[in-house]
């Protein structure tokens, strides 16, 4: 199973650097990862995604826990989150083809944020599911490459991950 | 007014100082001369050795036997590089040391300047945490936060680069020993409701055992974990990290669990239905199979990381917190249970399986063993006793009677051959008025054994007791029992002659090749002045039983040795 973990860090240099390097010596993957300002200054925020068992995922967030600049780390998986991450995508966009692509992204709510002659560059966000979903039916179009952002996530209702 | 400025390497000294720092370990370079040029003016005594690594080693060995960080300097590059197997055996061991290491200048960093290395880089996985120093500004701050981190929560080393221009920029200082990272808030407290079920549990358990480790000794529990098996009746198990935590002649110790455990302490642990595990880790040495470790029991963990709980194995009871704290709520409420049936079994399985290997000799050649136990029975209580790795290191594990905790000093996570002569020296330093033994095998000794020239030069009274069968003895055991015999490399062809070589360094050489003339090398070590080197000759293949094979349940015994 996929759990978000939602990383709370001190905004000092190298912190990225000892949360990659955690994972990698502890055999622990990453699916992905997103890193920014949180609203406290000094202190930044890290989403990451990891793929595992619970019992893997307990040992990851206890030993996020040990590096020193980790200040909280919360499993956003257990409650209800909002989680969205954004893709470009570059697709070829022949003359002929331009209308249907456009009916595919106004169906996913993407938009299209630069044509050229013969391509397309389209904006998507949302969950992995959508992403998936869009890039399933846009590879049909030859898709020529795309960049992603990593999830990002924030749990629902008024509550909020802390520093304490 | 204006405020008072300080260079950062007075900075660095002056700290030292206040956090009641009494030695440094270490060794001058290029990068690092502002530091030793202010050490040179101040009180703070330092110990020169001869190799960055002894330094790292001799700094362990020191708080080990003291409980405070050991504090050692070096220079960059290099110097900091000979120092990574040292953090790293400490880091896995749980010893606190505070490294301080000189790095190129500021506006070098990045270019591959001369003896540049990313330190911090390096040792990012092998230190609690580290730190580049950018300003002078930054080191009170820094220098206080690494003396925290390393005495406190789980022990461990901490290392500071510092650019050679920060030791001579200039700051105000003013330092403070209080600290407060918002990221490390270690729990000593245990939580009450577990406590009450931990005593539950132990109150209702038919076949306990305390299985105990390097957290015990680190948290100072000893008289907590005396009491608890004394009064409840448990019998007590320690790893080899814990061995000193409960006196090693009572009878209610079993000794080492594991792969060159005791038979009784393997089977104790298969058959308990209860097992009040209090800072251990579970290594894969001591569980062998994991699926088959301790089956029958219901498993207590006490530990100050919460990591370790529930790494390895599944536990019913965790308990966050020291070990000592957690350990005297525990007694508090404690009700003991009935466990004479169980005490009956266990003292059946020590009569019926000794310890082999209480020979003398072999024919011609002396049992190691032998050795191991005249220099334990020749040794007073207080004594210290450091190892090296291998073979030498499991047999003073079962025949060394060691009474006291810190005063057995052994690598035992990372396993490093060099790390007990120079850990010795540490822990002469550390207890100048006892007895220190380090006893070494002819290869381990060779991979520090220019610290010789350390010992020597500061009338260091050390025994170094080398077991030597002139074979890499444990890696040749593995290749004998797991590699058909085929011995590759582990002839230590081209030993020199270990007295000579003493001699040559100053230091005083004996050697020993019967048991006559061991217990008289002994006798006599223990009166010289200075370092003196004993080279036991002995049975060169013998091998360290009992053991189980690696991955196999520890109830599955190699049982072989000879036994009287």
């Amino acid at each position: 199973m996929k759990h978000v973990l939602a990383v709370l860090v001190e905004d000092k240099p190298g912190v990225l650097t000892r949360v990659a390097g955690l994972f990698s010596r502890r055999g622990f993957n990453i699916d992905n990862i997103a890193v920014g300002e949180t609203v406290t200054p000094g202190i930044s925020r890290m989403t990451i995604t990891v793929e595992g068992t619970e019992t893997l995922v307990e040992q990851v967030i206890k030993q996020l826990h040990k590096l020193v600049n980790v200040i909280k780390v919360s499993n956003l998986s257990e409650e209800p989150s909002v989680m969205r991450e954004l893709m470009l995508i570059k697709v070829n966009a022949e003359v002929g083809s331009r209308s249907d692509i456009q009916q595919i992204v106004e169906t996913f709510r993407g938009k299209v944020v630069d044509v050229s002659p013969d391509s397309m560059i389209i904006e998507v966000t949302g969950n992995e599911e959508k992403m998936e979903a869009i890039k399933l039916l846009l590879q049909h179009y030859e898709i020529k490459e795309i960049v992603r952002t990593g999830k990002i996530s924030l749990l629902r209702g008024s509550r909020i991950t802390r520093e304490s | 007014m204006k405020k008072k400025m300080t260079k950062g390497s007075a900075m660095i000294i002056s700290a030292l100082q206040k956090e009641g720092v009494e030695i440094v370990f270490g060794y001058p370079g290029g990068a690092v001369l502002p530091l030793y040029d202010q050490l040179y003016d101040s009180t703070l005594r330092h110990l020169l050795v001869r190799h960055e690594q002894a330094a790292a080693h001799a700094a362990d060995g020191y708080a080990r036997v003291t409980g405070k960080p050991g504090v050692v300097f070096a220079t960059s590059g290099p110097g900091a590089t000979n120092l990574v197997t040292g953090i790293a055996n400490a880091y896995m061991d749980s010893v606190p040391l505070v490294l301080i290491t000189g790095q190129v200048p500021s506006g070098f960093i990045g270019t591959d300047a001369f003896q540049e290395a990313d330190i911090t880089g390096i040792t990012l996985p092998v230190t609690k945490h580290n730190y580049l120093v950018k300003n002078a500004r930054q080191l009170p701050g820094i220098l206080s936060e690494a003396f925290y981190l390393a005495s406190t929560g789980r022990r461990g080393p901490v290392l500071i680069d510092v650019p050679k221009d920060v030791f001579d920029q200039e700051a105000h200082f003013d330092y403070n020993v209080e600290c407060e990272i918002p990221g490390y808030n270690p729990t000593y407290e245990g939580h009450a409701g577990q406590i009450s079920r931990a005593v539950k549990e132990i109150r209702d358990a038919k076949r306990p055992v305390i299985f105990g480790g390097g957290g015990l000794i680190r948290s100072g529990s000893s008289a907590a974990l005396e009491e608890l098996a004394d009064r409840a009746k448990i019998p007590v198990i320690l790893s080899l990290m814990g061995l000193g935590a409960y006196p090693g002649d009572r009878s209610l110790f079993l000794g080492m669990p594991g792969m060159h455990g005791s038979i009784t302490a393997n089977y104790a642990l298969s058959e308990a239905d209860l097992i009040i595990a209090t800072g251990v880790r579970f290594d894969d040495r001591v569980t062998g199979k994991l699926d088959s470790f301790a089956s029958n029991a219901r498993i207590i963990h006490i530990d100050i990381d919460p990591a370790e709980i529930g790494k390895n194995v599944k536990i019913d009871v965790p308990i966050v917190g020291d070990v000592k704290m957690v350990l005297e709520s525990i007694l508090k409420k404690l009700q003991p249970g009935d466990t004479a049936e169980w005490l009956k079994q266990i003292e059946n399985w020590q009569r019926q399986n000794p310890m082999p290997g209480g020979l003398k000799s072999s024919g011609s050649a002396m049992k190691p063993q032998y050795v191991i136990r005249e220099i334990s029975r020749l040794c007073d209580e207080n004594t210290i006793v450091a190892t090296d790795v291998g073979q030498h290191q499991m047999w003073t594990a079962q025949h060394f009677m060691v009474r006291k905790p810190c005063s057995f000093l052994t690598s035992g996570g990372l396993g490093t051959m060099g790390y007990g002569f120079p850990a010795s020296i540490g822990a002469k330093l550390a207890a100048p008025d006892q007895k220190v033994v380090c006893i070494t095998g002819d290869g381990s000794f060779q991979m520090n054994i220019q610290e010789l020239a350390t010992a020597v030069n500061n009338h260091l009274d050390i025994t170094i007791a080398i077991i030597n069968n002139g074979y890499l003895g444990m890696v040749r055991q593995w290749q004998d029992i797991f590699y058909d015999k085929r011995y590759a490399h582990t002839l230590m062809e081209g030993n020199p002659d270990f007295v000579k070589l003493a001699e040559a360094y100053g230091a005083k050489g004996m050697r020993a090749c019967d048991a006559k003339e061991a217990t008289a090398a002994i006798e006599q070590a223990m009166q010289e002045k200075g370092p003196v080197v004993i080279d036991f000759t002995v049975e060169p293949e013998e091998n360290v039983y009992p053991m189980v094979a690696p991955n196999r349940a520890i109830n599955d015994i190699i049982i072989g040795g000879d036994h009287s």
